[in-house]
């Protein structure tokens, strides 16, 4: 209990840290990932093979080496001067956009082909059969994986910790720095996670049954 | 594109659109990557003394070690999170509540803990002198608790008829689990299994935080130590480690894909089902076939 109220400002800023880089780098992810979700569901083929490329690319590739090549390469190659924040965010980001394109598109694959058929022999434009017959089914499905794609996100973001990003993780090094023992703090950071996962997973299911439908 | 949820099959305009935006879209893709090729080379990181350092024999070995090392720590946690999952799932659909409990306790722990959190807590109040121990430990309790999610869920989907005959028949609780249920289950599961496999290796990576020295490890030290005329040598390092592990992984993955399509191969000569055929879909099912896609229903379910 000592090292949680000693040191709460430490633990505060960890969390808040945690918090941000999840919140930034979410919406990174959910902007990107749409982006390439369209890409590969066009009718265009160089397109389909970008998001393709893209998504192959980066879920098979560890997010540790993703964050060297943020912290290293990026600096030293293209965008010189951005910050450590900066740069985590965005390797987290990219590397959650690969996963949150495959939610995406296989919400879309999953609506029966014969409702857009009947949405376009109703006349209906590509808008309105998209906005009207096809999202809104392809939204339900794609809500359950958002929600654990959203909690990996929020564990991965202890990656930028090991990168001079100051959050949860980086409480725990410097607590362990400073001699408490590594039981009782990883007692603390463990329930600080759980914080954020719990909250989100319940929001999630909240959202999930708000758009749940009987049918 | 034949039939699409989104298109229809395109008419003369809609071709000539879309080769309109193929061409666009290409070129610029094209531009970006000219670019990135482009900034890359005046850089110089295609000059030759930028990648002079893999002629070396101590950098080939240490990059090998490092290889031998992800392999090592990856093969151990895959085999003991298999075990620990198919511990915790048996756990999870045992009888006694108190097991159940536990074991439900520990699987949404576990699952819910950042694996570099647990790995750096294991290194340093366990297995302070061994992070090859901290890192296989802390992939096994974080693997093995979603590998056990991934079993529960195969062995709940074999139908119930199934677990009912076998208990009708005299079975007992174990046999049934062994003879019947598990054989029909590792059908359904293993390319969920296998796909996990992939996170595990991927996450061997973090091996890289607790100074094991695994291949990026020893990329990162490379990367630091090696000094060439253009600075350190981040971008050919990345390079190679980074296609070593895409290769690695997309085999896995490759493995993962072709089971999951043998596994969707008839079992008795019967047509194979179309990939979403299971889904109802009204109106693709000609009504003439109906009757037999309900006898076909209860199997499946």
């Amino acid at each position: 209990m000592n090292v949680l109220l000693d040191h709460f400002s430490l633990f505060r800023d960890g969390f808040l840290g945690t918090l941000s880089l999840t919140a930034v780098s979410a919406v990174i992810a959910l902007v990107l990932g749409a982006l390439v979700a369209a890409c590969r569901v066009s009718p265009v083929p160089p397109l389909r093979a970008f998001g393709t490329m893209w998504v192959t690319l980066l879920r098979n590739t560890p997010l540790t080496l993703l964050f060297l090549v943020a912290i290293f390469v990026v600096p030293q190659v293209f965008f010189p001067g951005l910050s450590y924040y900066t740069l985590s965010v965005w390797a987290l980001g990219c590397y959650t956009s690969a996963f949150v394109c495959e939610a995406l598109r296989s919400g879309i694959n999953t609506v029966p082909v014969g409702q857009a058929e009947a949405a376009r022999s109703l006349g209906m434009t590509f808008g309105q059969t998209l906005r009207l017959i096809v999202l809104p089914q392809a939204g339900r499905t794609v809500v359950p994986p958002m929600s654990s794609i959203l909690i990996a996100l929020t564990k991965n973001t202890s990656l930028a910790g090991a990168f001079n990003v100051f959050e949860l993780f980086g409480a725990q090094k410097t607590l362990s720095e400073l001699g408490y023992s590594i039981v009782v703090i990883f007692g603390w950071i463990a329930l600080a996670y759980l914080i954020i996962t719990l909250t989100l997973s319940g929001l999630f299911r909240l959202l999930e049954n708000r758009l749940a439908v009987a049918r | 594109m034949s039939a699409s949820v989104l298109y229809d099959v395109p008419g003369p305009r809609a071709r000539r659109r879309n080769l309109l935006y193929s061409v666009v879209g290409g070129a610029a893709l094209l531009g970006l990557l000219v670019f990135v090729v482009m900034r890359l080379y005046s850089q110089g990181q295609f000059e030759s003394y930028m990648w002079d350092l893999f002629e070396y024999n101590g950098i080939r070995q240490r990059l090998l070690d490092g290889l031998v090392s992800t392999l090592l720590a990856f093969s151990m946690a895959a085999v003991l999170s298999l075990v620990l999952g198919a511990l915790l799932a048996a756990g999870r659909l045992s009888d006694h509540r108190p097991v159940r409990w536990v074991c439900t306790a520990v699987v949404e722990f576990f699952r819910a803990m950042p694996l570099l959190i647990m790995i750096f807590a294991l290194y340093l109040s366990v297995f302070t002198g061994t992070p090859l121990w901290a890192l296989v430990i802390g992939l096994t309790l974080y693997n093995g608790s979603v590998q056990a999610e991934v079993i529960r869920a195969g062995i709940n989907s074999v139908p119930k008829g199934q677990a009912e005959a076998a208990y009708a028949l005299g079975m007992r609780k174990t046999q049934v689990m062994l003879t019947v249920l598990v054989p029909q289950a590792v059908r359904a599961m293993l390319p969920t299994i296998i796909s996990q496999l992939v996170v595990t290796l991927k996450d061997t990576s973090l091996g890289y935080v607790i100074t094991y020295e695994e291949l990026l490890y020893a990329g990162g030290v490379i990367m630091r130590n090696t000094v060439t005329e253009g600075g350190n040598p981040y971008v050919p390092v990345v390079i190679v480690v980074g296609t070593v592990y895409v290769l690695m992984c997309l085999a896995l993955s490759y493995l993962a894909t072709w089971i999951e399509k043998r596994g969707r191969r008839s079992r008795k000569g019967t047509p194979p089902a179309a990939p979403d055929a299971s889904a109802p879909t009204p109106g693709a099912v000609p009504p003439q076939m109906a009757p037999e896609a309900a006898l076909e229903a209860p199997r499946k379910s």
